[in-house]
């Protein structure tokens, strides 16, 4: 089952032209700069683009091919605006129940008092809309969307109109939604960090066309994309809790190629995503001697690009998976790095991404 | 006590019959055609909302006559429709006539509220599974409440005070076509002051009334300060 899209839209001087396949589960992405036609794209997905041309298949079923097209209100689709669009003349819990209403009861997947519980409304639902914070407003517009049970759930920018108290509020909740409903979702950004977060799937926008789609983890260690070019290019790694060292508060995670130790005790067995930034990232020949870098994996050399005048990036693999390392040119020719060599990658830092700390799970079995 | 004569009660319920059928008439032919306003773009646009603006600025006389020969014995819809179709002097025509005077006022507040709404609400209702027809009724007419209730009022309120069109089209044959504003002008030719002022003390008062009701209730809704975010 995927999502099999191509669609064209033309609006003046602006024209998109979008193609690509995306598995119809977990989170794709949809990501490039500011005015690439990512909003366009996914409005036409939905049906609000009434020009749009090509065909839409979500999950076998068709919602526009030549010559048919579904009104919006038969897709059976969730949409969350980029600012949290709320009904004004209901209340929360008039605008929760307005598309709920309108779902065949044999349609109906997500309970109520489920989305409810999801988002954390519940104290909200007797509020009138227009005394609701941003942050709350999105989250009411996103257990909104979820309780019409939707078969593919849009989100376009949810947290950009945020600022960043809100965006902080919101995320651990985006993040459950996978795990918790199995809806495909569909997101568009322009933020390396909600993509590196949240996606599985990535969809790499440019001008009105999609240029790469795959995997996030290797879509963001290509180094022929921009993502592995700019400054704050990183790889995601997920990985699981394997143990823990209770006296230096440390756990070791295992991902596919080695084992990562990360400061702080995450709870047991559970799945993390980690996020290792390019910068981080040093490379040395032999073993490094009494060094205060905790994580030092062996790796080979795939690939080798400029970047600039002075850097060079590196693609490095640890096992199955991508690393990147942004180094300088010198340091490249000192090395005289080549593809194919054995190296040892120090890693300075790693972020958790999702971390849910359990500080008091000391009974380490 | 005379302070009412039978003929003025009569002027007065035939003014209310007249105002509460033409509203009804107006919001009921108005609330499509603001919408179709509100959404268009048609190039012709500018060309309908200026004869729909045109009983604004002409004298009501001239509405009143042209009214008058469209529908009077010699008009162009006896001569295709027969005896029933003569309308002038005659409530219905009445109606016709205030209905095309009130217009602008129903309109105008109906598409000013449509247009405000804009359309992210539309699509949000869409994507809630809403069909358009549902969320005209669901979204748009209670987002549009305070326009409605100022167009409501607006249409009552200025067909009340209506003057030349009905002088025109429906003469003043007291219990037939004989309203308020015409019976206060017989009174005050008649040099009977004292019922003049009862009849327009009557109705300063009472649209003074509807209209302070009907800013109360739009300042109360919050709708008129809630726009959709």
């Amino acid at each position: 089952m995927t999502l099999d899209i191509k669609l064209a839209v033309r609006k003046g001087q602006f024209a998109l032209d979008a193609e690509f396949v995306a598995p119809s589960h977990g989170v794709s992405a949809l990501f490039g700069p500011s005015g690439c036609g990512k909003t366009t794209l996914l409005r036409a997905v939905a049906g609000l683009e009434p020009q749009a041309e090509g065909h839409c298949q979500i999950a076998g079923s068709h919602w526009q091919k030549p010559g048919f097209c579904l009104h919006t209100h038969k897709r059976l689709l969730g949409y969350v605006f980029q600012e949290p669009s709320l009904l004004p003349h209901l209340t929360v819990q008039g605008n929760l129940e307005f598309g709920l209403r309108r779902t065949s009861v044999d349609k109906q997947r997500v309970r109520f008092d489920e989305s409810v519980e999801l988002l954390g409304v519940e104290p909200l639902l007797t509020r009138s809309v227009a005394d609701l914070s941003g942050g709350e407003r999105q989250r009411v517009a996103i257990a909104r969307a979820l309780l019409t049970s939707p078969q593919l759930l849009l989100m376009d920018e949810p947290l950009t109109a945020l600022d960043g108290a809100s965006k902080r509020e919101i995320l651990p909740y985006l993040e459950r939604l996978p795990g918790e409903l199995n809806i495909p979702i569909l997101y568009v950004s322009h933020s390396t960090d909600e993509v590196a977060r949240l996606a599985d799937h990535l969809l790499l926008m440019d001008s009105g066309r999609i240029i790469a789609s795959g995997a996030t983890s290797e879509l963001l260690a290509r180094i022929d994309l921009p993502l592995a070019r700019s400054a704050d290019a990183e790889v995601v790694i997920d990985a699981h809790v394997e143990s823990q060292d209770i006296e230096y508060q440390l756990s070791q995670l295992a991902f596919a190629g080695g084992q990562l130790n990360v400061a702080g005790l995450l709870g047991g067995r559970q799945r993390v995503r980690l996020r290792i930034q390019a910068r981080d990232v040093s490379i040395a020949l032999q073993t490094p001697q009494r060094t205060s870098v905790l994580n030092c994996l062996r790796a080979q050399v795939l690939a080798l690009q400029p970047l600039g005048e002075s850097q060079v990036v590196v693609k490095l693999a640890v096992g199955d998976t991508p690393l990147l390392s942004h180094i300088t040119r010198k340091s490249a020719d000192d090395l005289e790095l080549k593809i194919g060599m054995e190296v040892y990658a120090q890693v300075k830092s790693v972020a958790v991404l999702n971390p849910i700390c359990h500080p008091e799970a000391t009974q380490w079995p | 006590m005379d302070w009412l004569t039978p003929a003025d009660l009569a002027a007065i319920w035939l003014t209310l019959k007249l105002a509460a059928v033409t509203t009804v008439l107006l919001l009921v032919v108005g609330t499509p055609l603001a919408w179709w306003l509100a959404r268009s773009r048609l190039r012709c646009k500018p060309l309908i909302e200026a004869l729909l603006a045109l009983p604004l600025v002409l004298p009501p006389t001239v509405l009143g006559f042209y009214l008058l020969l469209l529908l009077g014995a010699n008009g162009p819809l006896v001569s295709l429709f027969g005896e029933g179709a003569q309308l002038a002097f005659s409530f219905p025509g009445l109606v016709i006539g205030s209905a095309i005077y009130s217009l602008p006022f129903v309109v105008q507040p109906l598409q000013n509220a449509f247009t405000a709404i804009g359309q992210r609400p539309l699509e949000v209702a869409a994507t809630l599974r809403a069909s358009p027809w549902d969320s005209f009724w669901s979204v748009v007419m209670p987002m549009a409440r305070p326009g409605v209730i100022a167009a409501a009022v607006l249409g009552f309120a200025h067909t009340l005070g209506e003057f030349g069109v009905v002088l025109m089209i429906g003469g003043n044959i007291p219990g037939k076509t004989q309203v308020l504003s015409i019976a206060i002008y017989d009174r005050v030719e008649a040099l009977e002051y004292a019922q003049a002022h009862w009849l327009a003390a009557g109705l300063l008062l009472f649209s003074l009334l509807v209209l302070t009701l009907v800013y109360a209730v739009n300042r109360r809704s919050p709708l008129s300060v809630g726009v959709v975010k």
